[in-house]
């Protein structure tokens, strides 16, 4: 019987030799993730470890000059800086829970690895990360981060050696390590249970975001925005909002550089249903059905793929689709730092940017929350070499 | 119900008391004319059934020596398209039964009525789609059976009890059996537990059941005895022509 699927969208597209870890995953999902001990005690790691909640803060400058009420998820403030941390705790704590002793991943930029490698240190388990060897490279310092909490990160130099090559690594290595592995997948993408599991941990955002929104204001948001790579960000942040009709949902891909034929990473913009890493979703593909090298500047959103359920939610019309380029998302970027002294990853900038973009068709006195997924810090040494500060 | 094609032949093998070979080249590999003489080569050197390998960029069921020579074939403008046009030139004068292995993606853009039509019209017996479990599998197999041509399912050193008896009920052709926890691959050992797990399915299984996956040599195969009735061979076949071999020569150790 086929599982886990949102509209056309999602299933378990996996060699048969993974069928028997992720029935065991469904099984953790289904009988220990509710149950109340496992609650209280992700509940107690993400206070006293994590910090949370993140503060709902509403930008008095910004606010002002744009004449709409901008609203800011500081899931930036988390502890290593960004929402990747609400999934590796919550999988982290699932993987002790079932038995296993190592947290396998794949990472693009290196914040999920980092963030499992955290998580697999504040939690006594081993931590195996796969990272493009284009990566490794771009992004020393991450891989620095992890090795010194305890992190082996292996360079995968196969393919287009990034995020997408990483994940065929972290998948063939899940097959042979399966016994006493779990794969902490970095997204709310891949076979079921994966995108409802993800999903599940990092709607912390809305469930917060939500109650702070009616303790602050006495009412709900009219926008939500949050960025798109895999989109477990956006996820978090929709999820709570979902049953709200008057709750505009607005996810924002990366477009690229936004000249003619460039590549991007909008999967839900400009791709075509397929089935990569274990889901049936949107791509970026050939006609053929081979997938095509995405690009952002952003690299957390440099994946051509998309979760499943947000191929639903646009199908369905229950959130919009954005783009924004390369450009406009350094933009954004400078205009937080400089406006605000918040210093945004390039991620989350593109959230802010797809706001500042559609600024004069949001009404006056609007209130609008992005979520700033992400602190910028780890952005700014390639921003130099690339002579973008 | 008419019996397969690729069942048949695999009875025929073992009827003259012997395992069938079931030998693994990605199309268009090492490239695009040689493919084909290679292929008429593993006819003519014992092949009883050949997989062409559709190449797809994300090949994650596949080890380095697979993926390298799959995407080396992307490079050379391989599609399943070509595939199953130069297949249909050629195929009266291929004596093996030929099984299309490859990913899911490219197989669901050509989509799956018209490739149900085109590769049974271009003589092909069977697929095999490696990132297709049972969950999945149902209406692909419905729309394949309808024109003739198995889906042939794969099972492992993990499938087990329920799922393994699930697997057996619906299988066509043969089923596969993968030798290890992990990625296709030449490798000098074979797991013990092997033995034991490939009595089991042959116990299970009404179909033959083909052992695949780190296959190199016929001594590997000794200690299975009757449980095994076909072989595949595909990462140790792709290195002996990597290393300037040819498919005569790799079939001669088999045949
Ligand atoms: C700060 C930040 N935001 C967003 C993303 C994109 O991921 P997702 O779309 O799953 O939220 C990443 C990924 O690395 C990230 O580091």
């Amino acid at each position: 019987m086929k599982k886990g699927y949102y509209g056309t969208f999602g299933g378990q597209f996996v060699p048969e030799l993974l069928m028997p870890p992720l029935i065991e995953l469904e099984k953790a999902y289904r009988d220990i993730l509710p149950s109340k001990p496992f609650q209280d005690e992700l509940g107690a790691l993400l206070r006293d470890y994590v910090g949370r909640p993140s503060p709902l803060y509403r930008c008095p400058n910004l606010s002002r000059r744009l004449g709409f009420d901008l609203w800011l998820k500081r899931e930036d403030l988390n502890h290593s800086g960004a929402h990747k941390i609400n999934n590796t705790m919550g999988q982290g704590l699932l993987t002790r829970h079932m038995g296993k002793r190592v947290l396998l991943a794949e990472t693009g930029a290196g914040q999920h690895g980092v963030a499992t490698a955290t998580a697999a240190a504040m939690l006594g388990l081993d931590c195996v990360v796969y990272m493009g060897a284009v990566d490794v490279h771009r992004q020393s310092l991450n891989v620095k981060r992890m090795e010194l909490m305890g992190a082996t990160v292996h360079p995968v130099e196969s393919g287009t050696k990034t995020l997408k090559d990483a994940t065929n690594a972290a998948l063939r290595h899940w097959i042979a390590e399966q016994r006493d592995t779990h794969y902490c997948i970095g997204s709310v993408v891949g076979p079921h249970p994966f995108p409802a599991l993800v999903r599940d941990l990092q709607a912390v955002i809305s469930k917060e975001a939500r109650a702070q929104f009616l303790e602050a204001t006495g009412a709900l948001p009219d926008y939500v925005v949050a960025c798109c790579g895999g989109g477990s960000n956006a996820m978090g942040a929709f999820h709570h909002f979902i049953p709200d009709a008057s709750v505009k949902l607005v996810a924002v891909e990366a477009g690229g550089s936004g000249e003619p034929g460039c590549h991007h990473s909008a999967a839900i913009g400009k791709g075509t249903p397929g089935v990569l890493h274990g889901m049936h979703t949107e791509l970026i593909q050939t006609a053929d059905g081979q997938i095509e090298p995405s690009h952002s500047i952003a690299a957390g959103l440099d994946y051509p793929g998309v979760g499943p359920e947000h191929a639903w939610l646009a199908e369905s019309g229950r959130a919009h689709y954005g783009l924004v380029h390369d450009a406009d998302a350094l933009d954004a970027f400078k205009v937080l730092s400089r406006e605000e002294g918040i210093i945004p990853a390039l991620e989350s900038s593109h959230a802010l940017a797809w706001v500042l973009r559609h600024h004069d068709e949001i009404p006056a006195g609007a209130t609008v929350m992005v979520c700033l997924s992400g602190r910028g810090d780890k952005d700014l040494d390639i921003m130099q070499e690339m002579g973008l500060l | 119900m008419n019996e397969s094609r690729l069942e048949q032949r695999i009875r025929a093998a073992m009827a003259k008391g012997r395992k069938a070979l079931i030998p693994f080249l990605p199309a268009g590999y090492p490239d695009l004319e040689r493919f084909w003489d290679e292929l008429a080569a593993l006819d003519a050197g014992g092949a009883d059934i050949i997989e062409i390998g559709v190449p797809f960029s994300d090949p994650v069921a596949d080890g380095p020596v697979v993926e390298r020579a799959s995407l080396h074939c992307l490079e050379l403008g391989v599609s399943l398209a070509w595939i199953i046009a130069e297949l249909k030139k050629r195929r009266a004068s291929i004596g093996a039964e030929i099984v299309l292995m490859g990913y899911m993606n490219p197989f669901l853009q050509y989509g799956f009525e018209r490739l149900a039509a085109d590769a049974a019209d271009a003589g092909v017996a069977g697929l095999i789609i490696p990132d297709l479990p049972y969950e999945e599998a149902m209406d692909v197999k419905r729309t394949l059976g309808a024109r003739g041509i198995d889906l042939v399912y794969l099972v492992g050193l993990n499938t087990e009890g329920e799922r393994l008896a699930m697997y057996a009920a619906d299988a066509a052709g043969f089923a596969y059996f993968v030798s290890v926890l992990g990625t296709t691959g030449v490798r000098e050992t074979l797991p013990e537990e092997i033995t034991a797990k490939l009595a089991a399915a042959k116990k299970t299984f009404r179909v033959p059941l083909a052992l695949g996956f780190g296959i190199k040599t016929p001594e590997q195969l000794a200690a299975y005895g009757d449980d095994l009735d076909a072989v595949v061979f595909g990462s140790a076949l792709i290195r002996h022509i990597e290393e300037g071999g040819t498919a005569a020569e790799f079939m001669r150790r088999w045949a």
